[in-house]
C-alpha cells in the first residue's frame, strides 16, 4: 500500500511523495494532476491574534468573502475534477455561520472533510451538528499546554480552556482529533507537556510544527525565533516520543528550515500537488503566495474553471518544475528534491521569489540570514505584534493582549 | 493512561473501518483509495476485497471461509494471509473493532 498524500498543507519531508505513484502512469503534459487535497480558507476573521498567523498581512475583509452558494459551487467543482479531501480552514472557519451547510455539501459531493480550527467558537451542539453533517476529522490548534503561555500567544483570554473543552467533545463524538502545536522560542519549553496533553486528550495525531517565517511570523521573528540548542532538544524530544507512543499517538514534525542545511520542499513543489482557495476566492499555490508582489492570481469568480486555473494560469506556471531556476538551483543535484525551497520565503528575504530560498546552505544569503536569526534568538525581545485587520497591534506591558 | 487503540486481529475479530478512514473508488484516477486524516492511500486489489468485507459484523473466520471458497484455495493459506494483512491495516490505524474509548 502506498501513501499518496504525504502532507498537503505543510512542507513534505517524505522524499517519494505519493503523487509520484500517480504521475508515473501519466505523460509529462499531465504531470500536474489535480491535487488530492485542497485547503479552503473560508474566512480571515478570527478571534485569536497569534503573532505567527499564516494568513497574509493584507487580510480579506468579511465583505469580500465567497458566499455560501459560491463555496458550494467550488466544492462541487473540486469533487468533480478529482479532489478527494477538503480542509476547511481560515482564519477561523467556525466564524462562518454556514459551516455546517458547507460540510454537509462536501459530504454530499463525496469529499472527505477536515476542520482546522482554533475551537474557541465551538459549542458541543455545533460540533455535534458538524459530525452529523459528515465531518471526518477535527484539527485543533494549541498555543501551549497551559493558559498562561497559551492565552498570551493567542491574544485571547480563556482560549486554552475552551480548546481543551472542545477537544474533549471531539472525542466524545468519536471524531478523530489532531492536536496542532505551533512551536517557537516562547513555548518550546512546553513541548514535553504538549505531547502529554495530546495523549491525555486521546488525540490520534499531533502535529509539531515549527513556525515558518513569512507574513506575520516574519514581522514577529525576533520574538519567536528559537535558539539552535532549543531546536536540537526539540528534535530529540519528538524522536523519543514518536518511538514511545507508537500505536497511541502519531506525531508529524515540521522542522524549522532556518536551522536546516537543505530547504524544505515547500508545498511539495510550487503548483505540483497543492492549492488553496482564499476567502475572496483566489486560487493560490500556497496560503502565503499573495505576499509575492507582481504575481496575478485568478479567482473562482473569474470565467475560468478551477482546473484551468491550476493547469494554465501564469501564477501556477511561473515557478513550476525547474525551468524557472537560476543558479545555484539550476545546476544543483537536489533541484528536483526540494525545488529550490520556498518561493514566499525567497521573496520575503531576498526580494525575488526566483532566488534560491536562503534556508539552503547553497544560497549566497544563507550565512547572513542564519546569523541574524541567531542574534535575534539571543536578544530575547519577547514582545509580540498581534495579528489583526488593522495591520497588527503591539503587545503592551502586563496586558499581553489577552 | 491512554491505551493503544490498535487491535490484535484474530479469527474471532469483527473489524471495520474507523470513522476517519473511508474506502472509496476514485473515479478520476480509477483506483481504490483509503481516505484518512492528511493522507490518501492506495490499497492493492486484495486489500480492497478484504476491506470491503470488514463491516463490523462479519468475523475474520467468516471472511476466510468466503475467500477460500471464492479462490478455491486451502483455508489455512488464506487464513495466514488475511490475518497478516488485517493486522497490518490495524497497526496503521485503518481498522478498528467495537468503539473503544479511553476515559
Amino acid at each position: 500500500m502506498s501513501d499518496l498524500l504525504a502532507d498537503g498543507k505543510t512542507a513534505s519531508t517524505v522524499p517519494s511523495d505519493g503523487l509520484a505513484v500517480l504521475e508515473s502512469q501519466r505523460s509529462t503534459a499531465e504531470t500536474f494532476g489535480i491535487p488530492l487535497a485542497v485547503l479552503a480558507e473560508l474566512t480571515h476573521r478570527c478571534p485569536l491574534q497569534c503573532p505567527y498567523c499564516s494568513n497574509p498581512i493584507e487580510l480579506d475583509r468579511g465583505s469580500s468573502e465567497l458566499t455560501t452558494e459560491e463555496w458550494k459551487k467550488v466544492l462541487s467543482e473540486l469533487a468533480e475534477i478529482g479532489v478527494l479531501q477538503i480542509h476547511f480552514s481560515g482564519g477561523e472557519p467556525t466564524a462562518r455561520k454556514d459551516l455546517v451547510e458547507l460540510v454537509q455539501h462536501a459530504t454530499d459531493v463525496g469529499l472527505y472533510s477536515n476542520l482546522i480550527t482554533s475551537a474557541v467558537l465551538l459549542t458541543k451542539d455545533k460540533l455535534s451538528a458538524l459530525a452529523d453533517a459528515g465531518l471526518c476529522h477535527v484539527q485543533i490548534s494549541f498555543q501551549g499546554n497551559e493558559p498562561v503561555v497559551a492565552d498570551r500567544v493567542a491574544g485571547l483570554k480563556n482560549a486554552h480552556e475552551k480548546k481543551i473543552e472542545a477537544a474533549k467533545w471531539t472525542r466524545e463524538l468519536d471524531l478523530p482529533l489532531t492536536v496542532n502545536a505551533v512551536m517557537h522560542r516562547q513555548n518550546l519549553h512546553q513541548l514535553q507537556d504538549i505531547i502529554q496533553m495530546a495523549v491525555d486528550l486521546d488525540a490520534d495525531r499531533l502535529e509539531v510544527a515549527n513556525v515558518q517565517y513569512y507574513g506575520w511570523a516574519l514581522k514577529n521573528r525576533a520574538a519567536l525565533m528559537p535558539a539552535l540548542e532549543q531546536i536540537e532538544e526539540t528534535s530529540r524530544i519528538v524522536e523519543e516520543a514518536a518511538t514511545r507512543l507508537k500505536g497511541i499517538l502519531a506525531i508529524d514534525y515540521v522542522v524549522p528550515d532556518y536551522y536546516a542545511l537543505r530547504p524544505k520542499k515547500c508545498m511539495g513543489g510550487w503548483g505540483r500537488q497543492f492549492f488553496n482557495i482564499s476567502p475572496a476566492g483566489k486560487v493560490l499555490p500556497c496560503h502565503a503566495a499573495e505576499s509575492i508582489t507582481g504575481l496575478e492570481f485568478e479567482s473562482v469568480r473569474s470565467n475560468h474553471s478551477i482546473a484551468w486555473i491550476w493547469q494554465n494560469s501564469e501564477a501556477f506556471n511561473r515557478y513550476r518544475g525547474t525551468g524557472w531556476m537560476k543558479e545555484p538551483c539550476k545546476s544543483c543535484e537536489f533541484r528536483e528534491i526540494d525545488f529550490g525551497g520556498c518561493r514566499c520565503q525567497a521573496f520575503a528575504l531576498t526580494g525575488d521569489a526566483g532566488n534560491t530560498d536562503p534556508a539552503c546552505t547553497l544560497s549566497p544569503r544563507h550565512e547572513e540570514i542564519f546569523k541574524q536569526a541567531e542574534r535575534e534568538a539571543a536578544a530575547h525581545q519577547d514582545r509580540f505584534l498581534y495579528r489583526n485587520f488593522a495591520g497588527g497591534t503591539l503587545e503592551t506591558e502586563g496586558e499581553h493582549g489577552a | 493512561m491512554a491505551l493503544s487503540r490498535n487491535i490484535s486481529v484474530s479469527e474471532a475479530s469483527r473489524p471495520k473501518l474507523p470513522r476517519h478512514a473511508r474506502l472509496k473508488f476514485d473515479e478520476t484516477r480509477q483506483v481504490w483509495v483509503i481516505l484518512a486524516p492528511e493522507r490518501v492511500l492506495a490499497p492493492d486489489e486484495i486489500a480492497v476485497e478484504v476491506l470491503q468485507l470488514c463491516d463490523g459484523v462479519r468475523s475474520v473466520a467468516d471472511m476466510i471461509d468466503q475467500l477460500a471458497v471464492k479462490y478455491a484455495a486451502p483455508r489455512e493459506a488464506i487464513a495466514t494471509d488475511v490475518v497478516a494483512m488485517l493486522q497490518d491495516l490495524a497497526d496503521k490505524g485503518f481498522l478498528t473493532e467495537a468503539r473503544e474509548k479511553t476515559s
